[in-house]
């Protein structure tokens, strides 16, 4: 295991390391963010950002750790980064409607008002009457 | 170096699944559990291309790539379902 | 030029195509020419099998730019979320969460999806709906300091240059 990382240049194999390191501890980020939040909608910040950033860090280490040397330039992590990156966003934006519909209380002294049942509202001026039952 | 740190961002990203977790299990409601299995999977994904790098193997990538996959798709779908009721319309 | 419906009707998306055969040849991770003929095929294949579900074709004026603007939002990602990761360090009731309509310009389809991906991508806002008249985004901010100056932030560095690109 791990035998011949040693032929790599020290600048190659400390970038990897650094990338791999940030990489968790922004993913980690992104987790305590999610555990500590207090309302679903904060609690959507953290992961889906921090967490795909985080990844994305790691997996751009491995591609230069399998890059240099070992198997080849391997395809396939550039697919799962470039699929991470444009599908968080939809989970997230999926997770936050399931929320509104759902009228899960967002916490005290949240600013402006989401709309609900958006589906059937046809927007901003009529959105007012009835999503104030919402928090 | 990259040997010396890769058990250290493994701890981290065990410490971000036990996190994660946490919220699947606790969650008020199902949106919060939702939102915990979605960054499990994210998570996860992360301490298999680690592991990939321990064993030295990229073979374990196919495995990482349907997690990120099946994640995305099953989220999609229990948020859908959520939301209209129904997944396929 | 007579010859254009036809070759529109039996190869409705020659980008799109091209696309799907380098997914196909990331996906076997293999360029070997047997390889190459099936991501061909199925590159053919799936967008006129699909071509009743795309009710409107996305019109890319200049690929080029829409590199240049990933790669913006790369930097504002890694950028803000170094902001993001001290706000979920601090105490959360020190936060101001607020929900922000955001006005959209944009009208197509494409363009709102990847202006909605840009916000919740960038970290301290996610983008959490879309009213059905498609004429407001709402918007979930983390900590919310002035709502004129995140709107016209947005508007600004994503929704102008994506405008440019894609309509």
């Amino acid at each position: 295991m791990m035998g011949e990382s040693m032929a790599l240049p020290f600048w190659l194999d400390a970038l990897i390391a650094l990338l791999l390191l940030s990489g968790a501890l922004v993913a980690l980020l992104g987790s305590i963010g999610l555990a500590r939040m207090p309302d679903v909608y904060m609690r959507l910040h953290g992961p889906t950002k921090a967490s795909t950033l985080g990844v994305g860090a790691t997996l751009l280490g491995s591609m230069i750790w399998f890059g240099v040397g070992h198997e080849g330039l391997s395809a396939q992590e550039i697919l799962i980064t470039v699929f991470l990156f444009a599908t968080a966003p939809v989970s997230a934006h999926m997770m936050a409607r399931a929320a509104l519909h759902r009228r899960v209380a967002c916490r005290e002294g949240t600013h402006g008002e989401p709309w609900d049942e958006m589906d059937r509202l046809p927007g901003y001026a009529e959105s007012s009457p009835s999503s104030d039952n919402q928090r | 170096m990259t040997a010396t740190v890769l058990p250290i961002a493994l701890a981290l990203f065990s410490l971000s699944l036990l996190l994660n977790l946490y919220r699947l299990l606790r969650g008020p409601d199902i949106v919060d559990r939702i939102l915990g299995l979605d960054t499990l999977n994210v998570n996860a994904i992360a301490v298999i291309v680690l592991g990939g790098i321990y064993m030295d193997s990229s073979l374990i990538f196919e495995a990482a790539l349907l997690i990120a996959l099946m994640g995305f798709v099953s989220t999609v779908a229990m948020t859908k379902y959520l939301v209209r009721g129904d997944v396929i319309e | 030029m007579t010859l254009m419906p036809q070759l529109t009707h039996w190869w409705p998306r020659p980008h799109f195509s091209l696309f799907l055969l380098v997914l196909w040849l990331l996906l076997v991770n293999s360029i070997s020419p047997g390889q190459v003929l099936i991501g061909a095929v199925l590159g053919w294949l799936i967008p006129f099998s699909t071509q009743q579900f795309w009710p409107e074709r996305p019109h890319l004026h200049n690929p080029g730019r829409l590199l240049l603007y990933m790669l913006r939002l790369l930097v504002d990602i890694l950028r803000s979320n170094l902001s993001v990761a001290r706000l979920i360090l601090r105490d959360p009731d020190t936060l101001t969460p607020a929900f922000v309509r955001y006005p959209l310009s944009l009208t197509n389809e494409f363009a709102i999806t990847m202006l909605a991906s840009s916000i919740s991508l960038t970290p301290g806002t996610v983008s959490a709906g879309l009213s059905p008249d498609r004429a407001y985004l709402l918007v979930h901010v983390l900590h919310l300091d002035d709502e004129d100056e995140l709107i016209e932030q947005i508007r600004e560095r994503y929704e102008t240059p994506l405008r440019e690109i894609l309509e």
